[in-house]
Protein backbone atom coordinates (compact mmCIF):
# COMPACT_ATOMS: atom_id res chain seq x y z
CA UNK A 1 0.00 0.00 0.00
CA UNK A 2 2.71 2.41 0.93
CA UNK A 3 4.37 1.99 -2.21
CA UNK A 4 1.81 2.29 -4.02
CA UNK A 5 0.95 5.28 -2.72
CA UNK A 6 4.46 6.36 -3.50
CA UNK A 7 4.29 5.27 -7.10
CA UNK A 8 0.84 6.28 -7.42
CA UNK A 9 0.99 10.10 -6.05
CA UNK A 10 3.29 11.41 -8.61
CA UNK A 11 1.88 9.12 -11.72
CA UNK A 12 -1.64 11.35 -10.66
CA UNK A 13 0.04 14.69 -10.59
CA UNK A 14 1.67 13.82 -14.11
CA UNK A 15 -1.80 12.57 -15.29
CA UNK A 16 -3.02 15.95 -14.15
CA UNK A 17 -0.64 18.18 -15.58
CA UNK A 18 -1.43 16.30 -19.24
CA UNK A 19 -4.94 17.02 -18.85
CA UNK A 20 -4.61 20.57 -17.80
CA UNK A 21 -1.62 20.83 -20.98
CA UNK A 22 -4.17 19.50 -23.13
CA UNK A 23 -7.27 21.38 -21.83
CA UNK A 24 -5.67 24.76 -21.87
CA UNK A 25 -4.76 23.66 -25.57
CA UNK A 26 -8.63 23.12 -26.60
CA UNK A 27 -10.35 26.07 -25.02
CA UNK A 28 -7.69 28.12 -26.47
CA UNK A 29 -7.58 26.75 -29.94
CA UNK A 30 -3.85 27.44 -30.16
CA UNK A 31 -2.73 25.71 -33.69
CA UNK A 32 0.05 23.37 -33.43
CA UNK A 33 2.80 25.70 -34.26
CA UNK A 34 1.74 27.56 -31.35
CA UNK A 35 1.33 24.64 -28.56
CA UNK A 36 1.56 21.71 -29.53
CA UNK A 37 -0.98 19.45 -27.30
CA UNK A 38 -0.32 16.06 -25.75
CA UNK A 39 -2.77 14.24 -27.86
CA UNK A 40 -0.54 15.79 -31.05
CA UNK A 41 2.59 14.34 -29.37
CA UNK A 42 1.72 10.75 -29.47
CA UNK A 43 1.53 10.56 -33.14
CA UNK A 44 5.31 11.96 -33.08
CA UNK A 45 6.49 9.55 -30.92
CA UNK A 46 4.94 6.66 -33.14
CA UNK A 47 6.41 8.28 -36.13
CA UNK A 48 10.17 8.62 -34.81
CA UNK A 49 9.63 6.30 -32.18
CA UNK A 50 13.19 4.56 -33.70
CA UNK A 51 14.47 7.93 -33.86
CA UNK A 52 13.38 8.79 -30.06
CA UNK A 53 15.51 5.77 -28.84
CA UNK A 54 18.53 6.18 -31.05
CA UNK A 55 19.08 9.85 -30.53
CA UNK A 56 17.65 9.69 -26.48
CA UNK A 57 20.31 6.96 -26.02
CA UNK A 58 23.27 9.13 -27.43
CA UNK A 59 21.94 12.29 -25.27
CA UNK A 60 21.45 9.90 -22.12
CA UNK A 61 24.77 8.14 -22.78
CA UNK A 62 27.07 11.24 -22.88
CA UNK A 63 24.84 13.42 -20.06
CA UNK A 64 26.00 10.44 -17.95
CA UNK A 65 29.69 10.18 -18.70
CA UNK A 66 29.69 13.89 -18.51
CA UNK A 67 27.87 13.30 -14.87
CA UNK A 68 30.63 11.15 -13.96
CA UNK A 69 33.09 13.47 -14.90
CA UNK A 70 31.74 15.83 -12.93
CA UNK A 71 31.32 13.48 -9.67
CA UNK A 72 34.64 12.68 -9.95
CA UNK A 73 36.21 16.25 -10.65
CA UNK A 74 34.06 18.02 -8.75
CA UNK A 75 34.78 15.30 -5.22
CA UNK A 76 38.30 15.83 -6.05
CA UNK A 77 37.86 19.90 -5.87
CA UNK A 78 35.58 19.80 -3.22
CA UNK A 79 38.71 17.59 -1.11
CA UNK A 80 41.39 20.00 -1.87
CA UNK A 81 38.70 23.11 -1.17
CA UNK A 82 37.40 20.88 2.28
CA UNK A 83 41.20 19.91 3.58
CA UNK A 84 43.01 23.36 2.88
CA UNK A 85 42.11 26.61 3.83
CA UNK A 86 44.76 27.97 1.52
CA UNK A 87 43.38 26.14 -1.41
CA UNK A 88 39.75 27.14 -0.43
CA UNK A 89 40.59 30.56 -0.20
CA UNK A 90 43.06 30.34 -3.81
CA UNK A 91 40.10 28.39 -5.57
CA UNK A 92 37.17 29.57 -4.73
CA UNK A 93 37.04 32.82 -6.81
CA UNK A 94 38.25 31.02 -9.92
CA UNK A 95 35.40 28.32 -9.08
CA UNK A 96 32.61 31.01 -9.00
CA UNK A 97 33.92 32.71 -11.92
CA UNK A 98 34.00 30.07 -14.27
CA UNK A 99 30.52 28.86 -13.55
CA UNK A 100 29.64 32.55 -13.72
CA UNK A 101 30.19 32.21 -17.67
CA UNK A 102 26.68 31.72 -19.32
CA UNK A 103 28.09 28.07 -20.81
CA UNK A 104 25.98 28.75 -23.99
CA UNK A 105 28.51 31.35 -24.85
CA UNK A 106 31.43 28.12 -24.19
CA UNK A 107 29.98 25.74 -26.65
CA UNK A 108 31.16 27.30 -29.90
CA UNK A 109 34.49 28.03 -28.61
CA UNK A 110 35.50 24.10 -27.09
CA UNK A 111 33.70 23.39 -30.74
CA UNK A 112 36.42 25.61 -32.29
CA UNK A 113 38.91 24.10 -30.03
CA UNK A 114 38.16 20.41 -30.07
CA UNK A 115 37.03 20.24 -33.85
CA UNK A 116 35.15 17.49 -34.85
CA UNK A 117 35.46 15.65 -31.28
CA UNK A 118 31.40 15.78 -30.88
CA UNK A 119 31.45 13.18 -28.43
CA UNK A 120 34.27 14.50 -26.54
CA UNK A 121 32.77 18.10 -26.60
CA UNK A 122 29.29 17.23 -25.99
CA UNK A 123 30.74 15.45 -22.43
CA UNK A 124 32.67 18.05 -21.99
CA UNK A 125 30.01 20.66 -22.08
CA UNK A 126 28.06 18.24 -20.00
CA UNK A 127 30.64 18.16 -17.04
CA UNK A 128 31.51 21.85 -16.89
CA UNK A 129 27.91 22.90 -16.56
CA UNK A 130 26.93 20.32 -13.67
CA UNK A 131 30.49 19.94 -11.30
CA UNK A 132 30.61 22.87 -9.11
CA UNK A 133 27.45 22.23 -7.10
CA UNK A 134 29.08 18.99 -6.50
CA UNK A 135 32.49 20.66 -5.41
CA UNK A 136 31.02 23.05 -2.99
CA UNK A 137 28.96 20.48 -1.35
CA UNK A 138 31.87 18.43 -0.42
CA UNK A 139 34.02 21.03 0.28
CA UNK A 140 31.42 22.51 2.74
CA UNK A 141 30.82 18.96 3.77
CA UNK A 142 33.81 18.09 4.68
CA UNK A 143 35.38 21.85 5.83
CA UNK A 144 32.20 22.14 8.74
CA UNK A 145 33.21 18.09 10.06
CA UNK A 146 33.25 19.15 13.91
CA UNK A 147 36.74 18.62 15.40
CA UNK A 148 35.37 16.25 17.86
CA UNK A 149 34.61 14.13 15.04
CA UNK A 150 38.49 13.96 14.17
CA UNK A 151 39.32 13.93 17.79
CA UNK A 152 37.59 10.74 18.40
CA UNK A 153 39.72 8.78 16.24
CA UNK A 154 42.90 10.90 16.04
CA UNK A 155 42.80 10.72 19.80
CA UNK A 156 43.35 6.63 19.16
CA UNK A 157 46.09 7.55 16.61
CA UNK A 158 44.20 7.01 13.87
CA UNK A 159 45.88 7.99 10.13
CA UNK A 160 44.46 10.96 7.94
CA UNK A 161 42.81 8.53 5.56
CA UNK A 162 41.41 6.41 8.35
CA UNK A 163 39.55 9.47 9.50
CA UNK A 164 38.72 10.64 5.84
CA UNK A 165 37.42 7.03 4.87
CA UNK A 166 35.71 6.29 8.05
CA UNK A 167 34.05 9.78 9.19
CA UNK A 168 34.61 12.68 6.67
CA UNK A 169 33.50 10.97 3.73
CA UNK A 170 30.77 9.24 4.86
CA UNK A 171 29.28 12.73 6.73
CA UNK A 172 29.51 14.09 3.20
CA UNK A 173 27.12 11.82 1.39
CA UNK A 174 23.85 13.86 2.54
CA UNK A 175 25.99 17.05 1.07
CA UNK A 176 27.02 15.03 -2.00
CA UNK A 177 23.49 13.88 -3.14
CA UNK A 178 21.97 16.69 -2.60
CA UNK A 179 23.89 18.57 -4.99
CA UNK A 180 24.16 15.63 -7.90
CA UNK A 181 20.45 15.57 -7.86
CA UNK A 182 21.00 19.50 -9.49
CA UNK A 183 24.18 18.48 -11.47
CA UNK A 184 22.02 15.67 -12.53
CA UNK A 185 19.81 18.31 -14.54
CA UNK A 186 22.19 20.87 -14.89
CA UNK A 187 24.14 18.05 -17.22
CA UNK A 188 21.22 17.26 -19.06
CA UNK A 189 21.37 21.60 -20.33
CA UNK A 190 24.70 20.84 -21.05
CA UNK A 191 24.36 18.00 -23.48
CA UNK A 192 21.05 19.70 -24.82
CA UNK A 193 23.13 22.49 -25.08
CA UNK A 194 25.86 21.35 -27.51
CA UNK A 195 23.76 19.20 -29.81
CA UNK A 196 21.66 22.64 -29.94
CA UNK A 197 23.93 25.50 -30.80
CA UNK A 198 26.83 23.37 -32.18
CA UNK A 199 24.53 20.73 -34.01
CA UNK A 200 26.33 17.60 -35.39
CA UNK A 201 23.48 15.46 -36.03
CA UNK A 202 23.53 13.30 -32.66
CA UNK A 203 20.96 13.77 -30.04
CA UNK A 204 17.76 14.75 -28.70
CA UNK A 205 18.57 18.22 -29.71
CA UNK A 206 19.56 17.22 -33.18
CA UNK A 207 16.11 15.74 -33.50
CA UNK A 208 14.74 19.06 -31.98
CA UNK A 209 16.71 21.06 -34.59
CA UNK A 210 15.11 18.99 -37.20
CA UNK A 211 11.75 19.12 -35.90
CA UNK A 212 12.62 23.22 -36.14
CA UNK A 213 13.94 23.31 -39.93
CA UNK A 214 10.65 20.86 -41.21
CA UNK A 215 8.29 23.05 -39.22
CA UNK A 216 7.23 19.75 -37.07
CA UNK A 217 6.15 21.36 -33.77
CA UNK A 218 5.03 18.06 -32.40
CA UNK A 219 8.03 16.91 -32.89
CA UNK A 220 9.84 19.62 -31.00
CA UNK A 221 7.34 19.19 -27.82
CA UNK A 222 8.50 15.30 -28.42
CA UNK A 223 12.08 15.92 -27.59
CA UNK A 224 11.28 18.51 -24.66
CA UNK A 225 8.94 15.86 -23.10
CA UNK A 226 11.46 13.17 -24.13
CA UNK A 227 14.64 14.97 -22.02
CA UNK A 228 12.07 15.68 -19.51
CA UNK A 229 11.34 12.00 -19.17
CA UNK A 230 15.28 11.14 -19.03
CA UNK A 231 15.97 14.30 -16.30
CA UNK A 232 13.48 12.36 -14.26
CA UNK A 233 14.25 8.96 -14.81
CA UNK A 234 18.15 9.88 -14.09
CA UNK A 235 16.58 11.86 -11.17
CA UNK A 236 15.36 8.62 -9.37
CA UNK A 237 18.73 6.40 -9.92
CA UNK A 238 20.58 9.14 -7.92
CA UNK A 239 17.53 9.26 -5.33
CA UNK A 240 18.04 5.43 -5.26
CA UNK A 241 21.70 5.57 -4.70
CA UNK A 242 21.00 7.93 -2.12
CA UNK A 243 18.92 5.73 -0.42
CA UNK A 244 21.29 3.09 -0.45
CA UNK A 245 24.85 5.56 0.56
CA UNK A 246 23.21 8.09 2.57
CA UNK A 247 19.30 6.70 4.00
CA UNK A 248 20.52 6.99 8.00
CA UNK A 249 20.41 10.98 6.89
CA UNK A 250 16.50 11.18 6.25
CA UNK A 251 14.56 11.22 9.83
CA UNK A 252 11.16 9.38 10.39
CA UNK A 253 8.37 11.52 9.16
CA UNK A 254 6.22 12.22 12.44
CA UNK B 1 50.80 3.68 43.98
CA UNK B 2 52.31 5.31 40.70
CA UNK B 3 51.09 7.93 39.37
CA UNK B 4 49.51 7.18 35.95
CA UNK B 5 48.97 10.81 34.58
CA UNK B 6 51.76 12.79 35.33
CA UNK B 7 51.71 16.50 33.93
CA UNK B 8 55.44 18.64 34.88
CA UNK B 9 55.68 22.20 34.43
CA UNK B 10 53.35 22.72 31.31
CA UNK B 11 52.94 26.16 29.93
CA UNK B 12 51.35 26.68 26.75
CA UNK B 13 50.31 29.41 24.84
CA UNK B 14 47.89 29.60 21.18
CA UNK B 15 49.40 31.98 18.88
CA UNK B 16 46.72 34.50 17.58
CA UNK B 17 46.83 37.75 15.27
CA UNK B 18 46.74 39.63 18.83
CA UNK B 19 50.11 37.65 19.26
CA UNK B 20 50.74 34.65 22.18
CA UNK B 21 47.42 33.78 24.04
CA UNK B 22 48.89 32.33 27.46
CA UNK B 23 46.25 29.37 28.37
CA UNK B 24 48.45 26.99 30.77
CA UNK B 25 51.14 28.54 33.43
CA UNK B 26 53.39 26.09 34.84
CA UNK B 27 50.61 23.61 35.41
CA UNK B 28 51.86 20.49 37.68
CA UNK B 29 49.07 17.63 38.20
CA UNK B 30 49.72 14.22 39.11
CA UNK B 31 46.56 11.19 39.17
CA UNK B 32 47.35 8.07 40.92
CA UNK B 33 46.42 4.90 39.04
CA UNK B 34 42.76 4.30 39.43
CA UNK B 35 41.98 7.12 40.76
CA UNK B 36 39.20 9.60 39.40
CA UNK B 37 40.40 13.49 39.16
CA UNK B 38 38.08 16.57 38.37
CA UNK B 39 39.61 19.53 36.73
CA UNK B 40 37.26 22.70 37.73
CA UNK B 41 38.21 26.14 36.83
CA UNK B 42 36.48 29.75 35.84
CA UNK B 43 35.60 29.46 31.78
CA UNK B 44 37.88 29.91 29.18
CA UNK B 45 40.56 29.21 32.18
CA UNK B 46 41.98 25.92 29.27
CA UNK B 47 40.74 23.22 30.45
CA UNK B 48 39.83 21.50 27.26
CA UNK B 49 43.62 22.70 26.30
CA UNK B 50 44.21 20.09 29.04
CA UNK B 51 42.41 17.30 27.87
CA UNK B 52 43.77 17.77 24.54
CA UNK B 53 47.85 17.76 25.67
CA UNK B 54 47.31 14.27 27.97
CA UNK B 55 45.36 12.87 24.66
CA UNK B 56 48.53 13.88 22.72
CA UNK B 57 46.45 15.80 20.28
CA UNK B 58 48.65 19.01 21.36
CA UNK B 59 52.38 19.20 22.45
CA UNK B 60 52.43 21.41 25.55
CA UNK B 61 55.34 24.74 24.51
CA UNK B 62 56.95 23.82 27.66
CA UNK B 63 56.88 20.76 30.16
CA UNK B 64 56.24 17.15 29.84
CA UNK B 65 52.78 15.01 30.01
CA UNK B 66 53.91 11.62 31.42
CA UNK B 67 51.12 8.38 31.06
CA UNK B 68 52.29 5.18 32.61
CA UNK B 69 55.76 6.36 32.97
CA UNK B 70 56.03 7.45 29.31
CA UNK B 71 56.56 11.25 28.23
CA UNK B 72 53.12 11.70 25.63
CA UNK B 73 54.57 12.86 22.17
CA UNK B 74 51.71 11.75 19.97
CA UNK B 75 47.99 10.50 20.35
CA UNK B 76 48.05 6.93 22.45
CA UNK B 77 45.74 4.27 22.13
CA UNK B 78 45.49 3.74 25.54
CA UNK B 79 43.03 6.82 25.88
CA UNK B 80 39.57 6.94 25.59
CA UNK B 81 37.97 10.67 24.92
CA UNK B 82 34.14 11.65 25.32
CA UNK B 83 32.95 15.28 24.87
CA UNK B 84 29.85 17.08 25.93
CA UNK B 85 29.18 16.38 21.92
CA UNK B 86 28.74 12.63 22.39
CA UNK B 87 29.49 12.79 18.53
CA UNK B 88 27.85 9.43 17.29
CA UNK B 89 28.61 8.71 13.64
CA UNK B 90 24.88 9.00 12.51
CA UNK B 91 25.34 6.38 9.44
CA UNK B 92 25.99 3.49 11.89
CA UNK B 93 24.02 1.63 14.88
CA UNK B 94 25.04 1.89 18.06
CA UNK B 95 26.07 -1.23 18.78
CA UNK B 96 29.01 -0.25 15.57
CA UNK B 97 29.87 3.35 17.21
CA UNK B 98 30.74 2.05 20.26
CA UNK B 99 32.83 -0.54 18.48
CA UNK B 100 34.43 2.00 16.50
CA UNK B 101 37.78 2.12 18.65
CA UNK B 102 38.37 -1.40 18.10
CA UNK B 103 38.51 -0.54 13.94
CA UNK B 104 42.02 1.73 14.63
CA UNK B 105 43.41 -0.17 17.71
CA UNK B 106 45.25 -3.00 17.55
CA UNK B 107 43.64 -5.86 19.05
CA UNK B 108 43.08 -9.78 18.85
CA UNK B 109 39.76 -10.01 19.21
CA UNK B 110 36.98 -11.97 16.70
CA UNK B 111 34.11 -10.20 15.69
CA UNK B 112 31.95 -11.92 18.04
CA UNK B 113 34.50 -10.61 21.14
CA UNK B 114 33.92 -7.33 20.15
CA UNK B 115 30.10 -7.28 19.71
CA UNK B 116 30.11 -9.30 22.53
CA UNK B 117 32.08 -6.94 24.81
CA UNK B 118 29.92 -3.66 23.11
CA UNK B 119 26.56 -5.45 24.12
CA UNK B 120 28.30 -6.46 27.44
CA UNK B 121 29.23 -2.36 27.72
CA UNK B 122 26.09 -1.01 27.11
CA UNK B 123 23.80 -3.17 29.25
CA UNK B 124 25.55 -1.62 31.79
CA UNK B 125 24.63 1.94 31.22
CA UNK B 126 21.12 0.84 30.55
CA UNK B 127 21.01 0.39 26.56
CA UNK B 128 20.11 -2.91 26.49
CA UNK B 129 17.70 -3.58 23.41
CA UNK B 130 19.37 -0.45 21.79
CA UNK B 131 21.85 -1.88 20.10
CA UNK B 132 20.48 -1.81 16.46
CA UNK B 133 19.24 1.84 16.68
CA UNK B 134 20.75 4.59 14.90
CA UNK B 135 21.70 7.45 17.25
CA UNK B 136 18.98 9.95 15.79
CA UNK B 137 16.36 7.62 17.58
CA UNK B 138 17.92 8.15 21.20
CA UNK B 139 17.50 10.80 23.70
CA UNK B 140 20.58 13.05 24.39
CA UNK B 141 21.23 11.11 27.94
CA UNK B 142 21.20 7.77 25.85
CA UNK B 143 23.37 8.90 23.21
CA UNK B 144 25.68 10.38 25.88
CA UNK B 145 25.69 7.15 27.65
CA UNK B 146 26.63 5.34 24.30
CA UNK B 147 29.41 7.72 23.79
CA UNK B 148 31.01 6.76 27.56
CA UNK B 149 30.81 2.84 26.11
CA UNK B 150 32.90 3.81 23.06
CA UNK B 151 35.15 5.93 24.98
CA UNK B 152 36.13 3.04 27.10
CA UNK B 153 35.39 0.07 24.70
CA UNK B 154 39.00 -0.79 23.83
CA UNK B 155 40.32 -1.01 27.42
CA UNK B 156 42.26 2.29 27.87
CA UNK B 157 44.42 3.35 30.90
CA UNK B 158 42.69 6.88 30.65
CA UNK B 159 39.45 8.15 30.37
CA UNK B 160 39.35 12.01 29.69
CA UNK B 161 35.95 13.65 29.60
CA UNK B 162 35.48 17.11 28.84
CA UNK B 163 32.02 17.93 29.83
CA UNK B 164 30.66 15.27 28.90
CA UNK B 165 27.02 15.81 31.12
CA UNK B 166 27.39 19.92 30.18
CA UNK B 167 24.31 19.32 28.08
CA UNK B 168 22.17 17.08 29.94
CA UNK B 169 18.82 18.22 31.92
CA UNK B 170 19.81 18.19 35.60
CA UNK B 171 17.99 14.82 36.10
CA UNK B 172 19.34 12.88 33.02
CA UNK B 173 22.34 13.98 34.35
CA UNK B 174 22.39 12.61 37.89
CA UNK B 175 21.11 9.76 36.06
CA UNK B 176 24.47 9.77 34.10
CA UNK B 177 27.02 10.46 37.21
CA UNK B 178 25.24 6.93 38.80
CA UNK B 179 26.01 5.19 35.47
CA UNK B 180 29.60 6.68 36.09
CA UNK B 181 30.08 4.77 39.50
CA UNK B 182 28.19 1.46 38.00
CA UNK B 183 31.35 2.04 35.04
CA UNK B 184 34.14 2.43 37.50
CA UNK B 185 32.83 -0.57 39.41
CA UNK B 186 33.30 -2.82 36.66
CA UNK B 187 36.23 -1.45 34.75
CA UNK B 188 39.16 -0.18 36.26
CA UNK B 189 40.52 3.15 34.35
CA UNK B 190 42.25 6.39 35.52
CA UNK B 191 39.94 9.29 35.00
CA UNK B 192 40.04 12.60 34.11
CA UNK B 193 36.70 14.91 34.03
CA UNK B 194 36.89 18.85 33.04
CA UNK B 195 33.98 20.10 34.56
CA UNK B 196 31.83 23.37 35.06
CA UNK B 197 29.90 21.51 38.31
CA UNK B 198 31.22 21.65 41.10
CA UNK B 199 28.36 19.16 42.64
CA UNK B 200 29.35 16.60 39.87
CA UNK B 201 33.14 16.76 40.82
CA UNK B 202 32.66 16.06 44.26
CA UNK B 203 30.30 13.47 43.49
CA UNK B 204 32.15 11.84 40.86
CA UNK B 205 35.91 12.10 41.71
CA UNK B 206 38.78 11.07 44.68
CA UNK B 207 40.24 14.31 43.96
CA UNK B 208 39.09 17.48 42.78
CA UNK B 209 41.39 20.36 41.26
CA UNK B 210 40.92 24.19 40.82
CA UNK B 211 42.64 25.98 38.11
CA UNK B 212 43.09 29.59 38.33
CA UNK B 213 41.69 32.17 35.19
CA UNK B 214 44.14 32.24 32.49
CA UNK B 215 46.94 31.12 32.03
CA UNK B 216 46.01 28.62 34.42
CA UNK B 217 48.26 26.89 37.16
CA UNK B 218 46.93 24.48 40.10
CA UNK B 219 45.16 26.90 42.36
CA UNK B 220 43.82 24.08 44.96
CA UNK B 221 43.37 20.48 45.54
CA UNK B 222 40.90 18.87 46.92
CA UNK B 223 40.31 15.39 48.29
CA UNK B 224 36.84 14.17 48.08
CA UNK B 225 36.73 10.44 49.09
CA UNK B 226 33.22 10.65 50.23
CA UNK B 227 31.70 7.33 52.15
CA UNK B 228 29.00 5.45 50.08
CA UNK B 229 29.27 7.72 46.99
CA UNK B 230 27.44 5.41 44.86
CA UNK B 231 24.13 6.99 46.14
CA UNK B 232 23.74 10.53 45.39
CA UNK B 233 22.02 11.65 49.21
CA UNK B 234 25.48 11.95 49.66
CA UNK B 235 26.01 15.08 48.08
CA UNK B 236 23.64 16.43 50.99
CA UNK B 237 25.35 15.08 53.78
CA UNK B 238 27.53 17.77 55.36
CA UNK B 239 30.68 16.80 54.82
CA UNK B 240 29.34 17.04 51.25
CA UNK B 241 28.24 20.84 51.61
CA UNK B 242 31.16 21.89 53.63
CA UNK B 243 33.89 20.55 50.19
CA UNK B 244 30.96 22.44 48.14
CA UNK B 245 31.63 25.80 49.84
CA UNK B 246 35.30 25.15 50.04
CA UNK B 247 35.67 24.88 46.57
CA UNK B 248 33.11 27.16 45.96
CA UNK B 249 35.51 29.73 47.54
CA UNK B 250 38.22 28.47 45.33
CA UNK B 251 36.53 29.28 41.95
CA UNK B 252 35.91 32.85 43.16
CA UNK B 253 39.55 33.38 44.09
CA UNK B 254 40.23 32.04 40.74
CA UNK B 255 37.68 34.47 39.24
CA UNK B 256 38.98 37.19 40.74
CA UNK B 257 36.54 38.02 42.19
CA UNK B 258 34.41 37.64 45.84
CA UNK B 259 30.73 38.27 45.31
CA UNK B 260 29.50 35.83 42.38
CA UNK B 261 26.64 33.73 43.63
CA UNK B 262 25.99 31.32 40.88
CA UNK B 263 24.51 28.06 42.15
CA UNK B 264 26.86 25.60 42.46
Amino acid sequence: MKTFRKIATPMIAIVIFLVFWEFIVWVNQWPNYKMASPSDLIPAYAKYWNLFLIYGWQTLWRTVVGLLVAVVFGTLIGMIMGFSRTMRDALYPLLVGFNAIPKATVVPVIALILIGQHDLNTVLIAFMISFFPISVAVSIGLSTLEPEYRDILRSLGASKWTIFWKIALPKTLPEFFGALKVAVTLAFIGTNLMEIVEPHGKGLGHLFDSGKINADYPLMFAVLIALAFLGILLYYIVVALEKIFAGWAERPQG
Amino acid sequence: MANLIDIKGVTHAYKTDNGPLPVLDDLNISVPEGDFCAVVGPSGCGKSTLTKLIAGLMKPDQGEVWLHGEKVTSPRSTVGMAFQNPVMLEWRTILQNVLLPLEIVPNKMSKREKEERGRELLALVGLEGFEDKRPSELSGGMRQRASLCRAIVHKPDVLIMDEPFGALDAFTREDLWQTMHALRAEEPFTGVLITHDLRESVYLADEVIVLSGRPATTQHVENVKLDGRTDLEVIYTPEATEILHRLRHQIEIAQGRAKDEEAA
